[in-house]
């Protein structure tokens, strides 16, 4: 590789060199505040962070390529992440300045953790390479677990942070493991030119069924699918709020673009010549493993979502759930059906971000995070009870909410694909209404109390009535008005073929 | 102007909402009369949409056209024919209504009418569209408020209410939204389009679904999710409670026009596009029918709370209109379209009588009443007329209707239609004895200055009691309406039969 050609592949590689330097800039920036005037840093990452996001808007994607010796992918499929990652990050932000949970410390490292982490998700939904994908997987991971530690002196937040810890230890080593038996099986790391050599079938079934729950444990354990979930509820409970809706929407759709990139490259016949569907390899039918696992978390995750009673518990298996519904985006394997993986992600951040918010805000007001504390609640603070309400039917899927079509075009794909995805399908929406059931209880708390009790209304201060329009009105009203985000999602399957 | 129609009807109580969310809750007396003047002007553009409406032609009427979702092919298509445009007046007539019924709502009366109006819009909606994606949008988004509107103003039970009816239909609607995919994806080219689907119905029976017959598939499907809002016996347990839960209007509401959602269901989709599989399903569902009729009959003259009495009835006047629409005769469909209006004013009558009983006397126990006729002469009266018509006397519009599904029904399944002719005595068996507890004998001492019907439920009754009594003396206008339409839907499933083999 010569000068030139590093030269050419840095060129396409600007918005993360942008981000790298305001990161730095962010750190220097922070040795020069007092801890009570630390939040100017916040601020600092914030901007840059959406300097950074315009960027990638603007970056030109049309020609997808690989760089660095094809480590990374430069492709419409991965910019499409980038962005709902770095939107996803910069409502965090906006989250965490209203968070009481983070006032009166210094927070100049919480900022500069969540912009590392941020570049970490950005070679994560790139990686085309054994190595890339790993190492950016534990810097995602890394930082995960010091932002989840970060309230030092609280025990939650230790316990959420060591769990996640031997939790994620655990699981990277079994893929590293995975990756090691797949290089050893192909004799490369580069995952089209594993594709290529496993596409001749000749490895036993056994091996390939190892490799497949290998890799599977490490994927599976970032985006919190059962049985890979159990870090979830404490880490969830533990970590600062902001940091919790965070992991729930963010790293998750990171975790979503490896599975689908990795699987969908490396372990699947090259499918047709405008790569519109893929099918598994003959010899390892990782379709009907993501099935069993799509039905295991949608299932389990509501079912234990029943039970709870704190909130971020709730929404933590709540979370699981809807990992679920995405996995079966990610069976159908075809342009219809991960199209519908994005839009899901981008939808599923706004609604659990809103519902996390307004947890957040109502822990702040109130001090509950109990969901029958929420009694009477819709009268009290009209503007959190009704936007609560509008988050919690849209994570049920109820028309006419965003949620509601994101989960269309999820079945639309299954059911499209003939008769082996209806039952899939089925089970997806029986899950859907058992949903109901605990997204319900917390708008019969808010409502159906006795409002009597109400003496003085609370308003919500103006900068959080405001993220929560701008989380619910695209919500309510993007899909009505042709559905720009479903054109970006369509648009955004295109992976980078060598 | 004209063109819209159909638009303006259902989105105007939207547009109504809206207003009353911004008019300070102080000010009642604008919220009531302002929620009265919306459903007002929809009951006169309903009125005028009759008025325009060509009685003798089985087209689509008023249709509104344009690619809403072009990428899926779904459409903003709305439209009229002699199915829903009785509904379509049924629901602006009982939405007008019900406001004043609501009058005496005591807490949050703001987000009461806001949420009624949102409820009015959805109900509209789902009659007047006429693709499928834009009928179940509909179709779900009118669950929300009528969460709200069982669960924050209903009974002592009414959380449990309130959840139980939503995750009972929210189940149908699942079951529907499957069924709607896959009519979708079978029918070349896709399309939401109920009007396609129904020339392309032979597609549905020659495919295959889950290693079945695709259309008798689908129809289940389809069954589920419509049988729970009729409901069909097995799936009726939310009813009871939902209707006795619920403030007197949303009974009103859910009991006129909810229910025949169901049933309207089944005859603009599951009939027309499924044309084998209905002809394969009719005697299950006339078989269902009589259970409806029967076991309805049978569980109201078991209640000693009145509302649960009348709710039960309707699960019996249901079956009517099941066992007249499972005929697939001209005279049974007939019967069926005007049983299920017919229901609508005079269920709707019922429980309102009910709800000023209950306003006074704050309890709804029959037993616990007794001669209260001389107290208050015309509340008697008037209960009389609406029992006498919900028992199907000649002379009221019941009578005509259940008359026309029997002698539908009769020719093609004699023995059901004689068992289900059982229903009508047992019928007058519940009404005439409840009505002979509440109002005659010794005079109850604790009801001796029991307070008289007032001018407001006055108002609202008689403009029922009137419907329901031309109707039963001169039913030809409603008929004329409806039959182009049924008649040929009846000759449309027919002829499929017989290409079919059947």
């Amino acid at each position: 590789m010569n000068l030139n050609q590093i030269m050419t592949d840095l060129s396409y590689f600007i918005p993360e060199m942008m981000l790298t330097v305001i990161l730095l800039l962010v750190i220097v920036f922070d040795l020069f505040q007092k801890a009570d005037s630390s939040i100017r840093s916040g601020y600092l990452a914030l901007g840059g962070l959406v300097l950074v996001t315009f960027a990638l808007i603007g970056q030109d994607v049309s020609i997808s390529v690989g760089i660095f010796s094809n480590m990374l992918a430069v492709d419409p499929f991965g910019n499409f992440l980038k962005i709902l990652v770095s939107v996803g990050t910069i409502l965090v932000m906006w989250m965490s300045f209203n968070s009481n949970e983070l006032k009166n410390r210094r927070v100049g490292e919480y900022y500069v953790l969540l912009l590392t982490l941020v570049l970490g998700m950005y070679f994560l939904v790139s990686a085309t390479h054994l190595l890339s994908i790993y190492i950016s997987l534990e810097m995602v991971s890394i930082m995960s677990y010091l932002l989840s530690g970060y309230l030092k002196e609280q025990n939650r937040s230790n316990e959420a942070s060591i769990k996640y810890v031997v939790f994620g230890a655990f699981s990277s080593g079994i893929l590293l493991y995975g990756f090691s038996l797949l290089y050893g099986l192909t004799g490369s790391a580069d995952i089209y030119e594993i594709q290529a050599a496993l596409s001749a079938g000749t490895a036993s079934p056994a091996l390939m069924m190892l490799i497949l729950i290998m890799v599977l444990v490490g994927f599976g354990y970032k985006i919190a699918a059962v049985p890979f979930h159990f870090w979830t509820p404490d880490v969830y409970e533990g970590a600062p709020a902001p940091i919790t809706a965070f992991l729930s929407v963010a790293p998750k759709a990171a975790g979503f673009a490896i599975i689908i990139r990795f699987f969908n490259v490396a372990l699947s016949s090259a499918g047709n010549p405008n790569m519109e569907a893929w099918s598994a390899l003959s010899n390892m039918n990782w379709q009907a493993v993501i099935g069993v696992l799509a039905v295991l978390s949608m299932t389990a995750g509501n079912v234990i979502a029943l039970q709870q009673s704190n909130i971020k518990r709730m929404l933590a298996y709540s979370s699981i759930a809807h990992a679920g519904y995405m996995l079966l985006g990610v069976v159908v394997a075809d342009q219809t059906g991960i199209a519908a993986v994005l839009y899901y992600a981008a939808v599923y951040m706004l609604m659990n971000l809103g519902a996390f918010f307004i947890a957040i805000h109502i822990k702040n007001a109130f001090n509950t995070e109990e969901i029958e504390d929420y009694q009477g609640l819709g009268y009290k603070a009209p503007v959190l009870g009704v936007m609560m309400a509008i988050f919690m039917f849209s994570l049920t899927g109820l028309p006419p909410t965003g949620g509601f079509v994101a989960k269309f075009y999820i079945f639309r794909a299954l059911i499209e694909n003939g008769d082996m995805y209806f039952w899939l399908a089925m089970i997806g929406l029986i899950n859907g209404v058992i949903s109901l059931y605990y997204y319900m209880r917390v708008v019969k708390a808010m409502y159906f109390g006795k409002m009597e009790l109400v003496k003085t209304i609370h308003n919500a201060p103006i900068n959080v009535t405001v993220l929560l329009s701008v989380l619910a009105l695209p919500l309510l009203f993007a899909w009505m008005l042709g559905d720009p985000l479903s054109i970006f999602a369509q648009n955004a399957v295109q992976f980078f073929v060598k | 102007m004209e063109n819209h129609l159909l638009s303006i009807v259902t989105f105007l109580p939207v547009f109504g909402a809206v207003i009353i969310a911004l008019i300070p809750k102080e000010k009642l007396d604008i919220i009531r009369w302002g929620s009265a003047a919306i459903t007002g002007i929809q009951l006169i553009l309903a009125i005028w949409i009759l008025y325009i409406f060509d009685f003798s032609s089985a087209e689509v009427q008023l249709q509104e056209h344009f690619a809403w979702i072009p990428a899926f092919n779904i459409e903003y298509f709305m439209g009229v024919d002699g199915l829903s445009a009785p509904m379509i007046l049924l629901t602006a007539l009982l939405s007008f209504l019900a406001i004043f019924t609501s009058w005496n709502i005591d807490k949050a009366q703001k987000g009461y009418f806001a949420l009624f109006l949102l409820l009015d819009a959805g109900m509209m909606g789902v009659f007047s569209s006429l693709d499928f994606f834009l009928f179940y949008i509909f179709w779900e988004v009118m669950l929300l408020p009528m969460y709200f509107l069982i669960g924050i103003w209903g009974g002592p039970q009414r959380e449990y209410a309130a959840i139980k009816f939503f995750l009972y239909t929210l189940f149908g609607s699942v079951l529907l939204l499957l069924g709607m995919l896959a009519l979708y994806f079978i029918s070349e080219p896709h399309t939401f389009n109920m009007l396609i689907l129904a020339e392309h119905s032979a597609q549905f029976g020659q495919a295959y679904l889950l290693g079945m017959n695709a259309g008798k598939v689908i129809f289940m499907l389809l069954f589920v999710g419509f049988a729970i809002k009729v409901p069909i016996f097995p799936f009726h347990t939310w009813l009871p409670l939902a209707h006795v839960e619920a403030p007197t209007a949303i009974s009103v509401i859910l009991a006129g026009v909810l229910l025949k959602m169901g049933t309207y269901g089944f005859l603009r989709i599951s009939f027309p596009v499924l044309k084998d599989a209905t002809l394969w399903f009719a005697l299950p569902l006339a078989i269902l029918g009589l259970i409806n009729v029967i076991y309805g009959a049978m569980a109201a003259l078991a209640q000693r709370d009145l509302k649960k009495m009348v709710a039960y009835s309707s699960v019996s006047h249901m079956g009517f209109v099941l066992l007249g629409m499972a005929a697939l005769t001209p005279a049974g469909m007939n019967g069926a379209v005007f049983q299920m209006f017919n229901h609508g004013t005079i269920s709707a009558m019922l429980f309102m009588l009910v709800g000023v009983l209950y306003d006074r006397a704050h309890h709804r126990d029959i037993e616990g009443f007794g001669g209260i006729a001389k107290v208050v002469p015309i509340y008697a009266g008037v209960t009389a007329l609406a029992f006498f018509a919900g028992l199907g006397l000649p002379g009221f519009s019941g009578f005509i209707s259940e008359a026309l599904c029997f002698i539908g029904a009769f020719p093609v399944f004699t023995w059901i239609t004689i068992f289900a002719t059982l229903g009508i005595v047992l019928n007058a068996g519940y009404f005439l004895w409840a009505y002979q507890r509440i109002f005659m004998g010794e005079l109850n001492s604790k009801y001796e200055k029991l307070e008289e019907i007032n001018h407001r439920e006055l108002f609202a009754l008689i403009p029922l009691a009137i419907i329901t009594f031309f109707l039963g003396v001169y039913p030809t206008p409603m008929l004329n309406l409806m039959s182009s339409t049924l008649n040929h839907l009846v000759e449309a499933v027919k002829t499929a039969g017989m290409v079919a083999g059947l």
